[in-house]
């Protein structure tokens, strides 16, 4: 018997970015000044080659390519969800340094922890067997126990470090016996083959085990019951390794959860959909409720996410390739949303300390008008007001399941936005109506001020101009995933 | 084959990995008193994951289940590890590790 290499050019991508992991490390070790800014900056640079990398190899827009005997998919899917992911940590990286540096935390394994981190969800949205997505959200999840705890003499970050550690635990324990039960019951790890009618709804065992994996992913995109740890965990953890969390885990979480359940039980439609349009009602309606009475804003923040992933399975509750599509759009637009208004959560500073309840934003339209506009813009945009980007968002969320026939779920998604608009626009009211209060420091780093800029252009009217080539490529990914 | 009263079958496996890991749960929700329980409970789950997947595989006469059961084994170890260097910090900032002092958010 002999082996011989398999083709490893589809999963290109992830391998340098492994290679850069570990290169970075080294770098962290042998070089003495001004640490945290090369690393970061290199960092940033091997997840842009990456990015490259990716699209250079690409298969062909509906060409399939797998690796690591069918392990490893890259298709249109992966490649749109990865672009996502990528883009999200590139973000949040830049946006860290002067948080950490004003935190006096500005150590170099900050960024290769978030480099690990992408290389996990990374390896989670390519994953085509569960051995891989274990394996893959497993090496996200641990580089995000330690981000979450990264500021380690501060007790909050510590609770919400050790909050995220025990529930993430038990999650992946959950996950990991749906898996189990399936694997038993089928005979097979793999979602092609499980696919292909392995999968059927006689099989007690079957549905036992799904219903576990969606308890396990449900956790891991913060689905209403298994939100819990959500207002805690971003409320506690650094600022801008919150501003990750809200980006690139949640879109790469909800990749994993599309894949293994329109890729791996096409044929069991009928009992994951029950379960998402339950998720889903109970996500929007905890999302609007719940924020409501927040002062804190990354809590407010936490509570609206918890609510977006809401929105965004009414379009996975679809089933439809419309459906799907919807949820790419509305992925990529919630986290334009989500990286400007935390651009400028990370600019609410004073005296190298971040003010973070919402009345500190107090008259900022007359201290920083153009912060105040951004920020406007991200509330409306957020709200789902007419004309912004966050409107096509649910739009198209709440078309496809009007035309899947899901009356219901259209109507309680489209009262929870109406009510979670309140929050959104009390904020506007108290930048643009109240007495200000205290000015802001300015921003030392200029990335701050560019990502702002550039997140709210895409969010504003502008966006009528990209929605239309986000939609074709949407589609082609949607396709591939059928 | 016919199945004898003493003989050890699938069904054995399975109901001992289902009673472990429901214990394993309820060590994490009912437990008032350690952090501690709670990484011992959670190790606890992973290994009842562990012997149905070594249950399945000799039922179904496929390695899968095995090389399954050895990646759960790694990372469940460095999970242990991340999870004590967590509460390590955790117990010098607040110098306790009862689980209802974990109250500093309410969620």
């Amino acid at each position: 018997m002999s082996a011989t290499l398999p083709d490893l050019t589809p999963a290109l991508p992830e391998i340098f970015v492994a290679c850069a992991a570990m290169a970075l490390l080294m770098v962290g070790v042998f070089k003495k000044d001004n640490l945290l800014k090369v690393v970061t900056r290199l960092g940033v640079l091997s997840l842009a080659i990456a990015f490259v990398i990716m699209v250079a190899k690409m298969p062909g827009l509906d060409r399939v390519a797998t690796t690591f005997g069918g392990m490893f998919i890259v298709d249109g899917f992966s490649v749109f969800m990865k672009s996502l992911v990528l883009i999200g940590s590139m973000a949040a990286l830049l946006m860290s340094q002067q948080y950490l540096i004003d935190r006096k935390i500005d150590r170099f394994e900050f960024p290769v922890l978030i480099v690990l981190a992408t290389l996990g969800m990374m390896m989670m949205i390519s994953a085509n067997d569960f051995m891989a997505l274990y394996v893959g959200l497993e090496l996200q999840s641990l580089s995000l126990y330690v981000l979450a705890s990264f500021d380690r003499e501060r007790q909050r970050s510590t609770e919400a470090g050790l909050k995220y550690f025990v529930l993430g635990a038990l999650s992946s324990g959950m996950l990991l016996y749906g898996i189990s039960l399936i694997y038993g019951f089928s005979g097979t790890t793999s979602f092609s083959v499980l696919s292909t009618g392995l999968a059927n709804s006689e099989n007690i065992g079957l549905v036992v085990g799904l219903v576990f994996v969606l308890a396990g992913l449900a956790f891991k995109v913060s689905a209403v019951p298994f939100h819990m740890w959500t207002p805690d965990v971003y409320e506690g953890a650094p600022t801008p390794v919150t501003a990750l969390f809200a980006a690139a885990p949640k879109v790469a979480a909800m990749a994993l959860l599309m894949r293994v359940v329109l890729g791996g039980f096409p044929t069991m439609a009928a009992d994951w959909q029950q379960i998402i349009i339950f998720i889903s009602i109970g996500s929007m309606l905890v999302g609007a409720f719940a924020a409501l009475v927040q002062t804190n804003i990354k809590r407010l923040m936490a509570y609206s996410s918890i609510g977006h992933v809401g929105y965004a399975l009414v379009g996975l509750a679809a089933g439809t390739v419309q459906g799907v599509e919807g949820v790419l759009v509305y992925m990529t637009i919630y986290m334009t949303m989500t990286i400007g208004t935390f651009a400028c959560i990370l600019s609410m500073r004073r005296d190298k300390a971040l003010d973070l309840d919402i009345n500190e934003l107090a008259g900022l339209s007359r201290n920083q008008p153009a912060m105040a506009f951004a920020l406007a813009v991200f509330m409306f945009s957020l709200a789902g007001i007419p004309l912004l980007a966050g409107f096509f968002g649910k739009y198209f969320i709440f078309m496809s399941a009007i035309d899947a026939g899901l009356y219901t779920l259209a109507i309680i998604g489209f009262v929870a936005s109406v009510v979670g608009a309140f929050y959104y626009l009390r904020i506007v009211k108290i930048m643009y109506f109240d007495e200000p209060a205290a000015k802001f420091d300015d921003n030392e780093f200029g990335t701050m001020g560019f990502i702002m800029g550039l997140t709210a252009a895409l969010n504003s009217p502008l966006s009528f101009l990209l929605i239309y080539p986000l939609l074709g490529l949407a589609g082609v990914a949607a396709a591939s995933l059928f | 084959m016919e199945a004898g009263l003493l003989t050890i079958g699938l069904g054995h496996y399975l109901t001992l990995a289902a009673i472990l890991f429901t214990l394993g749960v309820f060590g994490i929700f009912l437990n008032r008193r350690n952090v501690i329980i709670i990484l011992m409970s959670v190790e606890l789950m992973l290994l009842a994951v562990n012997i149905n997947f070594v249950a399945f595989s000799t039922h179904l006469n496929d390695m899968v289940g095995q090389v399954f059961a050895m990646f759960v084994l790694t990372v469940a170890a460095a999970e242990a590890a991340i999870g004590l260097a967590i509460l390590v910090i955790y117990f010098r900032n607040r110098g306790s590790i009862e689980v209802e002092d974990i109250n500093l958010m309410k969620g």
